[in-house]
Parts: structure tokens; C-alpha cells; sequence
């Protein structure tokens, strides 16, 4: 008798948070796609040095222009072709995803830190910090993007660091008003009063009683802004204000292409079309996520 | 309602006034000085230099020209131009008609592919219809649009040869600037050939800028609608025996529209961003190319005044879109 209640107790217990995500996240084949196309990307990103033939930045004079192993006049040497001043393609696509995913690391730390952090001291303290704080963001959202980010690199100087960093400081407040939104909802419950009358300083209340039931749109908006990052840093390098030659940089290596576009279309091709199968996995995934994680969008 | 059109219209001015404090120190850090930008490698006399350093207020403590720049802003003076000694207003008047032109035309084709895709994914959900307009819609979202441009240009003007590849209308035509947008004013002219010529020109550029909002508008007009499709109104309408075109098209499209207008306005910031890159690499002589030649020419008053005649610009149509918003919308003005 006893065992047979246990047993049904066991088959009646709703799943745990973790299981019930995995079983609607897994459910939508694009979100598992994203997942599985993105950790394709970081393994070949990871091994590059293993993978690529040749170092992306060595020159073989003598094959200029070489296109894809399957077009007539291809080599096996060089898979991809070769671009017009003999790199191979190939190498130079393998390091870029090292760089891209470098970006979108770097891009999504700088920017979730700060802007979670300005979110979280508008939000929480309220009165003059937050009106000062939000009002900084509105501005910055009141410029395209792309806009505020080719300034900030005007001011800074072009490099790939620079333009990292800009990108961080554009997609920033995004961050801070998801955070301060999440914020606001979360001070007024029973949960949050409780701890401060136990007696939880600021930072703690902030940090560890508050933050933690933020996560779910802020890990939506941190997968979604890998594609951003991403965007816009090839954005960037394409006007010339980014990553600069040689760097295997995607969006780099499409500015140099450009006089290309009429005699040798691999040049062109091929890493925009990195840009997007990277971009669009993220987007995917980011999709994914916040269909699994927000109970709203549930059916 | 006028108290909400004052309360949302009061909120833009701090942000004018921020953007102005931002975009005037935020330029004033870039290194290099104008002057010895503009005399490049040739070299210039020292008391040259300082002479025309005083003229151009670049000795005065920062603070000095921030405020003079704030007094001439409010006279309606953005400064001349470093490189062509052209008021900056009147650069940005003379450019923005093509800028204009473009986005224009690339939010109407985003808007007329757009809006019936998301109708009929929605009101045919699960078919093979909807799963295609999704998926290119998504992909649409991702495109680096740069590279997107290159891949038509490859595609329609290098192999197939229909589309010019840079410029707005092709030399031979000589169009008077009356309106500053091509395609009225080469309709205007006697020549035929002109308005074609114009039409070949714009094609490409605003299908690259369409693009991204093309995607979105489809995206949203398709969550609105199978929102609203669900809506108990709608089986009342249908309950009633009236058509399912009226209950779509009536019913359903007016009011799944509110949130697809707000989406619209709102892609004005992505529309200027995305001119910066399809300006760029069609040679279009708009306010991106000049943005950014601005900046490789290190012309401060250019670039200081067009990033705030821009921001301007997305702030008063987010504010346009906020006031029509709430007019169509009651919630939203009584909400505070």
C-alpha cells in the first residue's frame, strides 16, 4: 500500500523548473537548431588552429583569386578559393568565427554588467538616480544605433576593441531598462518586503534577493544581443572602422571584397554568409528561450 | 488627451537638450584637430595655425563653445562646415530629400510585402505559407544588410544587368531640384527616360533598407493578428455568417493594426541606421554618406549637427508615434 502511494506521488510530482525548460525548449526545432549550429561554431572557433590549412593572414602569391574547390580551376589546397591577394579563404572564414564569438562574448559581458548594474540602481533607489539614469538611456536610444556606435569609434579611433567597446555602450541601455522594468515589479512582493525586514542591506536586497528573479528576459536579451554584437561589429568593420586588415574579421573582409563582386564571387559569398548563419543561430536560440522561459507565451 | 499630448511632448525637450550636451562633448574628444586635418601633409605656419584656430573658436575653453554652440543652435545656426564652408543646416536640407526618397520608399516596400504576408501566415497558421514567411522573415531580421546589398548588386546588376550600381539617375539626365526627390522631379522633366532611369536607381538601395523592417512588420502583423484572431469578437463576426474576407480584412486587420503602426513608426531609428551602410555602398548622396565622410574628413560641425538633426528627427517621430498611439488607443492616454 505504501508503495504504490510513493510510486504515485513520484508519477504526479510536476517536473522541476530545469526539466519543465529543457521539455518546451527541446519541443522547438528552431531553438535546437540555433543551439546545435552555435556549438558547431564554437567548437570550429576553438580548434581553429587545428582545422585551418593555413594561417589566415599567409599570402601565396602565386594564386591570387583561386576560386572554390568545385568550380573549375579549384584546388584542394585551398577549399574555399583564395582571395585577391592569395589568403585562403577557408582559414580566414575559421579564425573569424574565433573573433565574431569573441565579439559577441566580450560585447554581451560589458554591456549585461553595466547595464544590469545601472538598471538595478535606477530601479531600486528610484527619485533623482532614476530619472537621471533612464533619461541618459532615452538619449541613447533617440540615435540609430549604428549611428552612436560609428561616433563613439570616430572618438575613440577604428580598431576591433574600440568598436567592441562601442558596440557595448549602444546596445547598453537595453539592459538597464529590461532590469529596471523587472526590478520595479519585483520590489512590491511579499518576498522582497520579507527580506528587508529581516534585516538585508541594499546590496544584498539588490544582488540576492531581487536580481535573481530578473534572469529570465535578461538571458533572453544577452542570447539575442550575440547577433547584434556580432551585426554590428561586421557593420563596422565594413565601413573600414572596425577590426582592420589583416584581421580575418567577417565584416573586414567583406569591405575589401567589395571591388570583387564583379570577377570573383567567393570573396563576396562566403563571409557574409558566415555573418549570417551565426547571426540567424542566435536569433533562433534567443527565440527559443524566451518561448520556453516566459510562462506568458506558454500554451 | 491634451493633457497627454502636453506631458508626452514636455518629456522631449531634456532629451533634446541632452542629446545636444552629448553629441557636442562626445565630438570635442575625438583626436586630431580639424585644422591640420584640412591642411593635411602640406604643413602650415604656426601663426597660421593660431590665427585660424581664434577664428574658429577652437582656442576657447570647452565650455566657452558649448556655449556659444547652444545660443547659435537656438538661432537656428548649426555652423558651417569645416571642409566646405556650407552652413550645415543648409547641407543636411540639400541631402535629406534623398535620404528621404529612400527610406520612404524602402518603409513602403517593407510595408505593402509586409502587412498581407503576416495576414495570411496568420489567418492560414501551421501551413506551408506561414512556416515560409517565417523563415524569411527571420532571415531577413539576421541579414548583414552591407552584405545583403553586394549579394543584388551582384545578382541583378552584374549578372543580369538591369539595376545601375551607384548614384541616384543615370549623368545624361539633366533634372532640375525642385522637390529634391528624384522620382518626382524627373516625372516633372519631359524626358521619360528620366523617371525610369531614377525608378532603376531606387530600386535596389530601398529593397536592401526595406529589408530588415520588412521583416519585422511581417513578424508582428502576424503575432497581432493571431492574437486578435482568437478574440471573441471574431466568432461573434463569423457566428453572424459574414465573410471570413470581412472578418479578416474588417474585424480583425483594424485592430490587430495598432501594434503594427507603433512597430512601424519606431523602425524611423533603424530606417537612418541602415542609410548610413546602403548610402555607403551605393554611392546615394544622402545624410549617411555624409555622416560618415564627415567623419573620415574629421569635419566636427558637420558631424555634431547632423547626429543632432538626426536624433531630432527619430525623437519627433517616436513622439509622433507615441501621440498617434494614444489617440488610437484610449488605454494608453488614461493609463496615467
Amino acid at each position: 500500500m505504501a508503495e504504490i502511494s510513493e510510486h504515485d506521488a513520484k508519477v504526479n510530482a510536476p517536473p522541476g523548473p530545469l526539466a519543465s525548460f529543457w521539455h518546451s525548449f527541446i519541443e522547438n526545432k528552431g531553438a535546437l537548431g540555433g543551439l546545435i549550429v552555435i556549438t558547431a561554431i564554437f567548437v570550429v572557433a576553438i580548434l581553429a588552429d587545428i582545422l585551418a590549412p593555413h594561417s589566415p593572414i599567409e599570402q601565396f602569391r602565386d594564386f591570387r583569386l583561386v576560386p572554390p574547390v568545385w568550380v573549375d580551376g579549384g584546388l584542394w589546397r585551398f577549399p574555399l578559393g583564395t582571395d585577391d591577394i592569395g589568403r585562403d579563404i577557408l582559414s580566414r572564414l575559421l579564425y573569424g568565427a574565433r573573433l565574431s564569438l569573441a565579439i559577441g562574448v566580450i560585447v554581451v559581458t560589458v554591456s549585461l554588467s553595466v547595464g544590469v548594474l545601472l538598471g538595478l540602481i535606477a530601479g531600486f533607489f528610484g527619485g533623482m538616480i532614476d530619472i537621471a539614469v533612464m533619461r541618459l538611456m532615452d538619449i541613447m536610444l533617440s540615435l540609430p544605433s549604428l549611428l552612436l556606435a560609428i561616433v563613439v569609434v570616430a572618438i575613440l579611433g577604428p580598431g576591433l576593441v574600440n568598436a567592441m567597446l562601442a558596440v557595448s555602450v549602444v546596445v547598453l541601455p537595453h539592459y538597464a531598462r529590461l532590469t529596471r522594468a523587472a526590478v520595479l515589479t519585483e520590489l512590491g512582493k511579499d518576498y522582497v518586503v520579507a527580506s528587508r525586514v529581516a534585516g538585508a542591506g541594499s546590496l544584498r536586497l539588490m544582488f540576492d534577493t531581487i536580481l535573481p528573479n530578473c534572469m529570465a528576459p535578461l538571458i533572453v536579451q544577452a542570447t539575442l544581443g550575440f547577433s547584434t554584437a556580432i551585426l554590428d561589429a561586421a557593420a563596422l568593420g565594413f565601413l573600414g572602422l572596425g577590426a582592420q586588415p589583416p584581421t580575418p574579421e567577417w565584416g573586414t573582409m567583406l569591405a575589401s571584397a567589395r571591388e570583387f563582386v564583379q570577377s570573383a564571387w567567393w570573396v563576396v559569398t562566403l563571409p557574409g554568409l558566415s555573418i549570417l548563419v551565426t547571426v540567424l543561430a542566435f536569433n533562433l536560440l534567443g527565440d527559443g528561450l524566451r518561448d520556453a522561459l516566459d510562462p506568458k507565451l506558454k500554451r | 488627451m491634451l493633457r497627454f499630448v502636453v506631458s508626452r511632448a514636455a518629456m522631449v525637450i531634456p532629451t533634446f537638450l541632452g542629446v545636444t550636451f552629448l553629441s557636442f562633448f562626445l565630438i570635442r574628444l575625438v583626436p586630431g584637430d580639424p585644422i591640420e586635418v584640412r591642411v593635411g601633409e602640406r604643413g602650415i605656419a604656426p601663426e597660421r595655425l593660431a590665427l585660424l584656430r581664434h577664428e574658429m573658436g577652437l582656442d576657447q575653453p570647452l565650455w566657452h563653445q558649448f556655449y556659444a554652440y547652444i545660443v547659435q543652435i537656438l538661432h537656428g545656426n548649426l555652423g558651417l562646415s569645416i571642409v566646405t564652408q556650407t552652413p550645415v543646416l543648409h547641407e543636411f536640407a540639400t541631402l535629406f530629400p534623398a535620404t528621404l526618397e529612400l527610406s520612404v520608399c524602402a518603409i513602403l516596400i517593407a510595408i505593402v510585402l509586409g502587412l498581407p504576408a503576416g495576414v495570411i501566415a496568420a489567418v492560414r497558421r501551421g501551413s506551408l505559407f506561414d512556416h515560409s514567411v517565417m523563415g524569411v522573415s527571420l532571415a531577413g531580421y539576421s541579414m548583414p544588410i552591407f552584405w545583403w546589398a553586394l549579394l543584388l548588386i551582384l545578382l541583378f546588376s552584374v549578372n543580369l544587368g538591369w539595376t545601375p550600381v551607384s548614384g541616384r539617375i543615370d549623368a545624361i539626365y539633366d533634372v532640375d531640384p525642385v522637390t529634391g526627390l528624384m522620382l518626382i522631379d524627373s516625372l516633372w522633366s519631359d524626358d521619360p527616360g528620366a523617371f525610369r532611369s531614377a525608378v532603376r536607381h531606387l530600386i535596389l538601395p530601398a529593397l536592401v533598407l526595406g529589408t530588415i523592417p520588412l521583416a519585422v512588420i511581417a513578424r508582428m502583423t502576424r503575432s497581432a493578428m493571431l492574437e486578435v484572431l482568437g478574440e471573441d469578437y471574431i466568432r461573434t463576426a463569423r457566428a453572424k455568417g459574414l465573410s471570413s474576407f470581412r472578418v479578416v480584412g474588417l474585424h480583425a486587420l483594424r485592430n490587430a493594426l495598432i501594434p503594427v503602426v507603433t512597430v512601424i513608426g519606431l523602425q524611423v531609428g533603424t530606417l537612418l541606421g541602415g542609410a548610413i551602410l546602403t548610402e555607403t555602398i551605393f554611392s546615394w548622396p544622402g545624410i549617411g554618406k555624409w555622416l560618415i565622410e564627415s567623419i573620415n574628413r574629421r569635419d566636427y560641425p558637420v558631424l555634431q549637427g547632423g547626429v543632432l538633426l538626426v536624433a531630432t528627427l527619430v525623437m519627433l517621430v517616436n513622439l509622433a508615434v507615441d501621440l498617434l498611439y494614444g489617440a488610437l488607443n484610449p488605454r494608453i492616454r488614461h493609463g496615467r
